[in-house]
């Protein structure tokens, strides 16, 4: 049976993790090399790295750090932040990388999501959606939110759906950080409305919030950061209660 | 000496990573010779059926592959280009397994991306491995159960997980990316 996945996200800046990451027995909590391999240790099913800073000079030493990660990680993982062009995707798929994710960028010119899907493939690309429910309508936001724009969400997950998209990874805007659970309605909505795999993202706080989202709707896989990254709750763990919960998850 | 065969798919080098972790050499080739010479032969893949045959036929790399006499190891799309015909861009391929890749029906999500445990499971490749074990897949085609289905995996409907046929190996999960069981399987291979 196919499995739910347990997805880590790391923030990168200047090559190194951000938002304080307290993970103990780690030589240098700050390389997300050794955070990435703890996790796969753990049991994380992908990884995430999203380049929060994505400048020009930024993007050779990312490349740099995907082929680190790629050489000692063993399971798939995705890298985002700053993606532009097919150039761009072409760095980081040659260093390494299983999959890119794309987001505001995507948003300002859909054609980028086709263009990716075309030279490398659906299962390259994840587009990511942040969604805020803005006079009762769950609308996609850019800029890390400060955007508004006027795409429904459920039809922009449409549409890059048939743009070539392989996965969509969809952050409730109202629920990341509150660590009050996932936004059910939003994720649920998307995930009936296409047929790729749906991450759910944004709002994890406790083990209950998985249970409730692979629950209540057919998405594909959870992401979270900062509650893995300060220890609130580890992987193993999380699993351990999941299974419990008769969810299907490797373990 | 083993050879990955280099053509137009992705994902080469994460099978030669896993290669460099499990302490083996390898080179990432397209010169038949040194195909032909290796110990062992992987010939990995993400990618599009017909523009992948269409550039081992620009180079007579069709004609070598079908000769190794060598273990040779197909992954995902790799497999899918050792059997006879896919769907996927209505691709007559190399037809080494003789059977046929088809796209799932639309009745669940696709890609079939992710981890999945087999319902069946025998032969070299998985020595140590069990059905409860997971492996990971991406994929939306798959080769329809055959006689040389060594591995069975059920997303949507049964289908082979993994094949074989004398000196060829194929599987449709990716072992490279599998985890230790990945690993446990590629070095099954390489210890053949």
């Amino acid at each position: 049976m196919l499995k739910k996945r347990i997805i880590p996200c790391l923030d990168i800046k200047d090559g190194r993790t951000v938002k304080g990451v307290s993970f103990i027995n780690l030589i240098d909590a700050g390389d997300p090399v050794e955070l990435a391999k703890a996790y796969v240790k753990q049991g994380a099913d992908e990884l995430v790295f999203l380049d929060i800073t994505a400048t020009i000079e930024n993007r050779k030493a990312l490349a740099g750090l995907v082929e680190r990660i790629a050489a000692e990680i063993n399971i798939p993982f995705t890298v985002g932040g700053g993606i532009d062009t097919v150039n761009d995707v072409s760095i980081l798929i040659k260093a390494g990388a299983d999959k890119v994710t794309v987001n505001s960028s995507a948003v300002r010119r859909p054609k980028l999501i086709s263009e990716i899907a075309g030279q490398f493939g659906s299962q390259c690309i994840v587009v990511a959606i942040d969604t805020k429910l803005v006079d009762d309508e769950w609308i996609v936001v850019v800029d890390g939110g400060r955007t508004i724009t006027e795409l429904i969400t459920i039809n922009w997950a449409r549409r890059v759906e048939e743009l070539g998209a392989g996965e969509i990874l969809l952050t409730s805007m109202n629920n990341d950080g509150t660590k009050a659970g996932f936004s059910i309605d939003i994720t649920g909505e998307v995930s009936r409305s296409v047929n790729i795999p749906v991450i759910a993202s944004g709002g994890a706080g406790l083990m209950e919030h998985f249970r409730d989202v692979f629950f209540n709707t057919s998405c594909s896989a959870a992401l979270a950061a900062s509650i893995f990254h300060f220890g609130e709750i580890t992987i193993p763990d999380l699993k351990k209660y999941l299974i419990n919960e008769k969810i299907s998850i490797r373990y | 000496m083993i050879a990955i065969l280099k053509y137009s798919a992705g994902n080469i080098k994460s099978v030669q990573n896993a290669l460099t972790r499990l302490g083996y050499k390898s080179i990432i080739t397209e010169n038949p010779s040194e195909l032909l010479n290796a110990d062992k032969v992987i010939f990995p893949g993400v990618g599009e059926a017909s523009s992948a045959i269409h550039y081992l036929k620009e180079r007579g790399l069709d004609k070598t592959i079908i000769s190794l006499k060598q273990p040779v190891l197909g992954i995902c799309l790799g497999l899918h280009l050792m059997c006879r015909f896919s769907e996927e861009g209505g691709t007559k391929c190399l037809g080494i397994f003789d059977t046929d890749v088809r796209l799932f029906p639309p009745v669940d999500k696709i890609p079939h991306m992710g981890w999945n445990n087999c319902l069946t499971m025998k032969g070299d490749l998985f020595r140590d491995v069990t059905v409860d074990d997971d492996l990971y897949y991406v994929h939306s085609y798959y080769a329809e159960i055959s006689s040389y289905t060594v591995a069975t995996c059920d997303y949507i409907i049964p289908f082979s997980a993994a094949m074989q046929k004398g000196n060829f190996y194929a599987t449709q999960f990716h072992p490279e990316k599998s985890a230790e069981t990945g690993e446990k399987i590629l070095k099954n291979f390489l210890e053949l």
